[in-house]
């Protein structure tokens, strides 16, 4: 299954919460999002997101300030 | 809840103030809620109105600290240098979640504005206080900002 990547690298609140579920939206059940970004309070919130929005938690990873969160739709 | 059979809950915000840092708000807290698979409506009022006209969108002044527009441009380069999305950003990734934009019709008189004032490409629906009712009594967010 394709995997889609979204890139909020230096973004800020909203952006990446927001264009995560315009990606999840896009998205076949079933399909991975993958999303890169720096914003340190959205590696937290994305979790609470996915859960409210009822798709999966794959993977959360972190390496120098940049993180890198999995989703299942 | 997201995407299954469940109504989603919803959020509904009155956007009485036209002061640009409570249009950031209004909007911030309604994508975040959109984003987190809720249904969202902005009932815009009283000065909140003039940022539906036709290129007002940016154009508030700073709630607090405006001093003839100074401090407004120090706050702008402030967002600028944080890499705040554009108030224009955020309308339109509000619309394209499917938040709905509704201009108080009551208040378009009071503030002398007519409806070909207003950009009403971005507008869903003119209403009074009873559509504003009707969202807010299934909400679970509302706000008078």
């Amino acid at each position: 299954m394709a995997e889609i990547k979204v890139d909020v690298t230096g973004e800020t609140c909203p952006v990446p919460l927001v264009e995560l579920r315009k990606a999840l939206r896009k998205a076949a059940p079933g399909e991975i999002v993958e999303v890169v970004g720096t914003h340190p309070a959205s590696k937290k919130e994305i979790p609470m997101a996915v859960e409210a929005l009822g798709s999966e938690l794959v993977d959360v990873d972190e390496k120098d300030g940049v993180w890198k969160i999995r989703v299942r739709k | 809840m997201g995407d299954d059979n469940k109504k989603p809950d919803k959020s509904t915000i009155i956007v009485h103030s036209g002061d640009i840092d409570k249009i950031y708000s209004a909007l911030i807290v309604s994508n975040g809620a959109l984003s987190m698979g809720m249904e969202a409506s902005l009932f815009f009022t009283f000065w909140g109105l003039q940022r539906l006209q036709k290129g007002g969108l940016e154009k508030g002044p700073l709630s607090k600290m405006h001093f003839l527009g100074l401090g407004k441009w120090m706050i702008k380069g402030r967002m600028k240098k944080a890499n705040v999305a554009s108030l224009e950003r955020l309308l339109n990734d509000f619309r394209e979640l499917g938040g709905k934009v509704i201009a108080c019709e009551m208040t378009m008189e009071i503030m002398g504005i007519d409806k070909k004032d207003l950009n009403q490409d971005i507008i869903d629906e003119y209403g009074a206080v009873g559509t504003y009712v009707n969202e807010a009594r299934d909400s679970k967010i509302t706000l008078f900002i």
